[in-house]
């Protein structure tokens, strides 16, 4: 099954083409690291990843995209690619954990946590058991008041000290992580899960209080 | 050989999804208007939350681009061209429908035109009225923008003759609308209560018409302000507050100056045609003032109907339209949004 996968949860812009079978074989990877250039870039990675590995994208069996946890506005510009690409390629889409398709790719031989870069002082966490299946999370938190041991993501670089944590690669989603995370989704035939972001925060906003005065009583 | 055209927008708080033909001698046909609104979603917090507005997008893109193509009759694999808008706006709404726009152009294999929202208010009146004179002027007055503009030629060539200097129209109406206890947003309540009131009642400031003040710019946050000291001191006397009278003496000062300087700009440069689009365009007097004053100049005077001037998919369909009749460049795939996107760039070549 050929697969497109998106991911713009963190700084790394990420678009890839894998064969799904007995196992994930990632034909073309596109990724650049660029917080700001999500809106920009995920498109054409999906196209360039797409010729490089020598298919048209209405070749694709299904898209799996990373739902977050990830900062609101580059998040949203790959769930918007992978909407619009499964409604006009009439595939079906898979939204997955970002954390979980970084939990594929670590090979710990133990529990661990993943922490990618949350903005604001904070980190978005989930933890994971020695195989790999998510057993908390994932949050959002400040990264002093979390204490962790081996952990894999871009945010547990970032706060390594504060975090106690041993680093471990990967930093970022990847292709053949997405297409792992998804595996069961992709293979069971079943509907996709709805395409909800993980934001994990309210958007900040205030109601306003009581109308304030222009004239001085 | 006719063409279609998809329109996404996503510039504020409303996502449009449009589907227009292009037929061989110029004309624009209006197939689809589709919208989903989160107003209601911001109508507690008194004005557009940016965060609020791009999730309502991401949710609706798909499922309103769906609604457009069953109203249409059409497929996807009708469309030869995918507009959308690149800017103004703001900046996290206007890169959900880049981004949906992009994925669209990309997987139909069909060519991207990054447009200009302020051109596609102009725009969309041609898929009522037919091809647009040149020039005109268009006036485009919403909770957003207050701008007067001349149009050579809305595939590329507009230039801004006069804009406010602080609020938007529509921004006053929210705001006058709150300190009258009325809900948001404000046009369509005000306009409502004006009716039963005196427009003359009270003589609030028409602002930027001093003898010293940039000839066709507009302000209205004195207006907001004079509206505001009005009540309070009423308040203080301890009178009930005639809100018909207020809302429609306040809606006099927002008509009588929008339409002065719009006529006096055309008479001024000598263009023959005002257009007045966006969501105020709506507003009942601002509309009979026009009609009034434009007949005394010997202006031909072209309103679209409401659900064409407020924000929509369809006029950035019939932009991109216009845009690909003149022969324009498609933009890059790796374009960007552009909030502060200048009305003089009509669209993004790339
Ligand atoms: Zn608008």
């Amino acid at each position: 099954m050929l697969v497109l996968a998106l991911d713009t949860s963190t700084p790394a812009v990420t678009a890839g083409v894998a064969e799904l079978a007995a196992g994930v074989t990632v034909l073309a990877e596109r990724v650049t690291l660029d917080a700001r250039a999500h809106g920009e870039l995920i498109t054409p990675h999906a196209l360039d990843a797409a010729r490089e590995a020598g298919v048209a994208l209405k070749d694709v069996a299904a898209i799996v995209v990373g739902a977050g946890p990830g900062p609101f506005t580059g998040l949203r510009a790959g769930l918007a690619t992978a909407a619009a690409l499964g409604h006009a390629l009439g595939v079906p889409v898979h939204p997955v954990c970002s954390l979980d398709a970084i939990a594929q790719q670590v090979d710990a031989g133990e529990p661990f946590t993943v922490v990618t870069d949350a903005r604001r002082r904070e980190v978005y966490w989930a933890a994971y058991a020695a195989d790999g299946t998510r057993t908390d999370g994932p949050h959002v938190q400040a990264p002093a008041e979390l204490s962790l041991g081996l952990a894999a993501g871009d945010g547990a670089r970032l706060y390594a000290e504060q975090l106690g944590a041993r680093v471990v690669e990967p930093y970022y989603p990847s292709t053949a992580g997405l297409v792992a995370a998804a595996r069961d989704a992709l293979t069971s035939g079943a509907a996709p899960a709805p395409l909800t972001p993980l934001y994990l925060r309210r958007p900040d906003a205030v109601e306003p209080g009581a109308r304030k005065r222009v004239t001085t009583s | 050989m006719s063409r279609v055209i998809l329109g996404i927008e996503s510039s504020c708080d409303e996502t449009g999804v449009g589907l227009v033909r292009l037929h061989d001698d110029g004309t624009v046909e209006l197939l689809a208007d589709e919208v989903a609104s989160s107003v209601e979603q911001h109508a507690r917090f008194g004005g557009v939350v940016p965060e609020v507005a791009s999730r309502a997008h991401l949710e609706a893109m798909v499922p309103t681009a769906e609604r457009a193509f069953a109203t249409a009759g059409l497929t996807l694999s009708d469309v030869d061209a995918i507009a959308v808008t690149a800017g103004p706006g703001l900046a996290g709404a206007l890169l959900v429908g880049v981004s949906a726009a992009k994925a669209y152009a990309a997987a139909l294999d069909v060519p991207l035109y990054g447009v200009n929202h302020l051109a596609g208010h102009i725009a969309v009146d041609t898929l009522q009225h037919g091809p647009l004179p040149k020039p005109c002027l268009a006036l485009l007055v919403s909770g957003g923008h207050t701008q007067l503009l001349r149009v050579d030629d809305i595939a590329g060539e507009i230039t801004e003759v006069g804009s406010t200097v602080d609020d938007a129209a529509g921004e006053a109406y929210d705001k006058v609308a709150r300190v009258l206890g009325l809900p948001y947003p404000g046009g369509p309540p005000i306009d409502q209560a004006a009716r039963a009131g005196n427009p003359t009642a009270i003589d609030f400031p028409r602002g930027m018409t001093g003898p010293r003040d940039a000839k066709f710019d507009f302000s209205f946050s004195g207006l907001k302000t004079a509206v505001a000291r009005w009540v309070e001191n009423a308040e203080r006397r301890g009178e009930e507050i005639p809100v018909d009278d207020v809302a429609a003496s306040f809606q006099e000062a927002v008509a009588d100056v929008l339409t002065a300087k719009a006529v006096r700009a055309a008479k001024e440069m000598g263009i023959g045609t005002l257009v007045i689009s966006g969501g105020v365009a709506a507003n009942s007097r601002l509309s009979s003032l026009a009609r009034e004053r434009c007949e005394a100049a010997g202006i031909e005077l072209r309103v679209p109907r409401p659900r064409l001037c407020t924000d929509n998919g369809a006029m950035i369909a019939a932009l991109g339209a216009h845009v690909v009749a003149a022969g324009r460049k498609p933009s890059a795939l790796d374009l960007s949004a552009n909030p502060a996107l200048p009305v003089e760039v009509v669209s993004l070549e790339a």
